[in-house]
């Protein structure tokens, strides 16, 4: 239940954030430096999604199929392949390399 | 039938198609997350925003809290609000076409529309690609939720792998540069050093504060991490210059 909690409010503040543009004058968010800021958190969140989910399980640090999986889809990424190729490289990669006993 | 011959509108369609199609992978990997069939709607219906519901999920799969997903979404949403203002600029849009256009401001609708450069083109743009790109992605994220369930244990079929395939292709399109390489490297190992040491989810919120005082403090260029997932203009980018050179608003 309190998941459903959180998952509401994180939806609330999503429309939040894009109501803010439409309505809050162009000056306040004219500033370069808050483009900035939020860029560079989208780069950083992103790449910290993609290692946490890459490695960490729980509070520990594991090189399992995983890693597998992100090699895949940086290959497929570097043959601009489309974002649902580059998933299911990535998904193959892990499940080839379960099914011959790499965890 | 005029409408059909609107370049725009053609970039609205056929960016709609490529990005609702991603759409299953979302269904799936939220379901074998945690998340039940109408969590997983909610979060595509009400948050509406790839990134920031790949983040939600990805933080649950982790073992992380409602909150750390939470935050997490949310602090992936702020571009959105400087989307909104682009778009605002752009297209004025006045009474209730505000809270619509609101909720439609997403990467690629932002970045069909400011694509163009005729006023009435970049206001099709926004909407044609704002209003296919929800109508696909909710039905196939319906679709992938319901194929997901019925997968069994999804570490058999790689989706743990695909997650981190999904979050590296949100990641690269973005990587333009030596800088936003840097910042990602650094996020990347800041995240590393303190999974041991932090609750599951709270090393990717510590990742975003060091990201925004690298952003607070650094000179770059201000759209810098500011591109769409699929860009709707990559052909004409290629036969261009470099990508997303022209994809500046007018702000």
């Amino acid at each position: 239940m309190s998941l459903w909690i959180w998952l509401l409010l994180a939806c609330a503040l999503a429309y939040a954030w894009k109501l803010v543009g439409y309505f809050v004058p162009a000056k306040l968010l004219q500033n370069p430096r808050m483009s900035r800021v939020a860029g560079t958190m989208t780069i950083g969140l992103l790449a910290s999604l993609t290692v946490v989910n890459a490695v960490a399980s729980g509070q520990s640090l594991a090189a399992d199929a995983r890693l597998g999986a992100l090699a895949a889809a940086a290959i497929a990424l570097a043959f601009r392949a489309p974002f649902l190729v580059v998933v299911l490289a990535g998904a193959g990669a892990a499940a080839v390399l379960r099914l011959l006993g790499w965890n | 039938m005029k409408l059909l011959s609107s370049p725009a509108v053609k970039v609205g369609i056929s960016i709609s198609i490529a990005t609702g199609l991603y759409g299953v992978s979302f269904g799936a990997l939220s379901v074998t997350s945690g998340l039940d069939f109408w969590q997983t709607m909610a979060l595509s219906l009400l948050l509406f925003s790839g990134g920031s519901q790949f983040a939600f999920i990805g933080v649950v799969a982790g073992g992380g809290s409602g909150v750390a997903a939470m935050s997490a979404a949310t602090l992936l949403g702020m571009r959105n609000g400087i989307y909104g203002m682009q778009l605002n600029a752009l297209l004025h849009p006045t009474g209730w076409r505000k809270y619509v256009a609101a909720q439609l401001t997403i990467d690629e609708s932002t970045a069909t529309s400011t694509g163009q450069t005729d006023p009435d083109e970049q206001r099709r743009g926004f909407w044609a690609a704002g209003i296919g790109i929800y109508v696909l992605w909710n039905l196939f994220t319906a679709v992938g939720a319901l194929a997901g369930a019925g997968l069994g244990d999804p570490r058999q079929w790689g989706l743990d792998g695909a997650a981190v395939a999904a979050f590296l292709a949100l990641l690269w399109p973005r990587l333009k540069g030596r800088e936003p390489v840097a910042i990602a490297v650094v996020c990347a190992l800041a995240t590393v050093l303190a999974v041991p040491f932090v609750p599951a989810g709270v090393p990717i919120l510590i990742a975003a504060v060091v990201a925004a005082v690298i952003g607070w403090f650094s000179h770059g260029r201000s759209d810098e991490g500011l591109e769409p997932d699929v860009d709707p203009y990559a052909e004409h980018h290629h036969r261009q210059h470099g990508p997303a050179a022209s994809r500046k608003a007018g702000a």
